[in-house]
């Protein structure tokens, strides 16, 4: 074993980290707002809007993510032409992150849903009581509340998401993974060079769900 | 852009020998099962054992158990895969080690690592099933085996993993499902399981969408057809008169 080319190399590592983070934290934003949508959906009144979320979800639960990224890589460049009429370019990023936001949005809606499900209707009841509309007491009360209880289930899926966004690999994609892979090929420490990307996700994903759990206690009744 | 629709398209030739499309989905979908269930059944094995160890008394028992979860939950599956598949390998003893790269053909090797690299990664979701199940049983039951004079073996067989194992179903099937779903990493390291044999269609036949449509179907069966089949065993061992309302 000879680590001794991993310092050298930490500049593109590092550029494969920041892509990891970048793709981590659009993925992030876009599928708990997309996820927050559908939770709401699904407990909506309209039996078409409910059943609609209910089939998103169930549908991208029951299939494997690595499916779902390579997929959109051959599909959202033609889907984008046909509705557009000419080529568009678009990247493995772009891809990628597409699939991660829809594939992620059906899990971070069921958290969601259970969040929403804990706090009480009189809650509810009491923000129409006051004259306010549904969106204002989803947005001013409701949600609210609830994001402050799912907050440690949706870090948990976030660091979950973290891990899997180094199956960006079956598309090419440079992450922190791919990058620590080519790197170590090329000074001929493939082995060190993939233990070393382990180490650092270990120590990520640890440190990121040790916190989580800390952050659980004190919000703890 | 002309994009040619057509379904019929698994009913026709790939060009190699005298398969059609849907052979290369039948053969990709049986190497799908060959891995998820291989793997289940070490993973189902090792976790309970991790699980028993967790609630032992004693320190260095559960703090094994404890870290061989943290170990296996914050590493990235495909880093796990690839340790598994191209790192491993060259620690192994040297008569081992040439049994694994020049004896083996390839799709036996990586078939192998598949296995070893999931059923050690849901052991350690197992393991915190089973920890989970043995927790929630009322402390009394423990101390009624012990009192009636059985041993810590005893208790755990014939007392807390039958009541602990029936809590645990829904959560157990979950990982069951998960099991089919993750061995789809497979196809990065050159198996031909599901998920690589539509890969292979999508690029023969230019055909993607239904390659993936048909990859979709399939893994959305499966998924609905494990999910009875548990709910049935679920059913089955139910005990009369406990939780669930079962007659």
């Amino acid at each position: 074993m000879d680590f001794s080319q991993i310092i050298p190399s930490l500049p593109s590592l590092w550029d494969g980290m920041k892509l990891t983070l970048q793709l981590l934290l659009l993925a992030v934003a876009g599928g708990i707002a997309l996820g927050t949508v559908l939770a709401l959906a699904r407990m909506s009144n309209s039996a078409l809007l409910s059943g609609f979320a209910k089939a998103y979800v169930n549908y991208f639960r029951s299939i494997p993510l690595l499916l779902v990224i390579t997929w959109f890589y051959l599909a959202v460049p033609m889907i984008l032409n046909w509705i557009t009429g000419e080529f568009v370019a678009v990247g493995a990023f772009t891809s990628c992150l597409v699939a991660f936001v829809m594939f992620e949005a059906a899990y971070y809606c069921e958290i969601v849903r259970a969040g929403i499900q804990s706090i009480s209707k009189g809650q509810i009841n009491a923000a129409y009581a006051v004259g306010m509309t549904y969106s204002q007491a989803m947005r001013l009360i409701i949600l609210p509340q609830a994001f402050r209880k799912m907050t440690p289930l949706l870090l948990q899926q976030t660091i979950i998401l973290f891990q899997d966004t180094s199956l960006v690999y079956a598309v090419g994609l440079i992450d922190f993974l791919n990058a620590a892979r080519a790197r170590g090929d090329i000074m001929g420490q493939s082995h060190e060079f993939l233990i070393f990307a382990g180490a650092v996700y270990f120590v990520i994903s640890f440190g990121a769900s040790s916190l989580v759990k800390r952050l659980q206690k004190r919000l703890a009744v | 852009m002309n994009y040619n629709w057509d379904w019929n398209i698994f009913f026709k030739s790939t060009g190699i020998g005298s398969e059609i499309y849907l052979d290369w989905f039948v053969s990709g979908l049986g190497w799908t099962i060959a891995v998820a269930l291989m793997a289940w059944i070490i993973a189902l094995l090792l976790g309970s054992v991790l699980g028993v160890m967790r609630t032992l008394p004693g320190k260095v028992l559960p703090a094994i158990a404890t870290a061989y979860v943290e170990l296996f939950r914050n590493v990235p599956l495909l880093v796990q895969l690839f340790m598994w598949y191209f790192v491993v390998p060259d620690y192994l003893p040297e008569p081992l080690q040439i049994w694994f790269k020049q004896d083996l053909n390839p799709a036996t090797s990586a078939y192998i690592s598949v296995v070893v690299c999931l059923a050690l990664f849901t052991a350690a979701r197992v393991c915190e099933q089973v920890r989970t199940g043995i927790q929630a049983l009322p402390r009394g039951q423990s101390a009624a085996a012990l009192a009636v004079g059985f041993s810590i073996g005893q208790t755990y067989r014939h007392v807390l993993l039958p009541q602990a194992f029936r809590i645990i179903i829904p959560p157990l099937t979950s990982e069951f499902l998960n099991i089919f779903k993750n061995s789809s990493v497979a196809s990065l390291i050159g198996l031909m399981e599901l998920l690589a044999q539509t890969k292979q269609t999508a690029e023969f036949s230019a055909n993607i969408f239904e390659a993936f449509t048909l990859a979709t179907v399939i893994y959305f069966v499966l998924n609905m057809s494990l999910m009875t089949l548990m709910s049935l065993v679920e059913k089955k061992v139910r005990i009369p008169g406990m939780m669930g309302g079962a007659k």
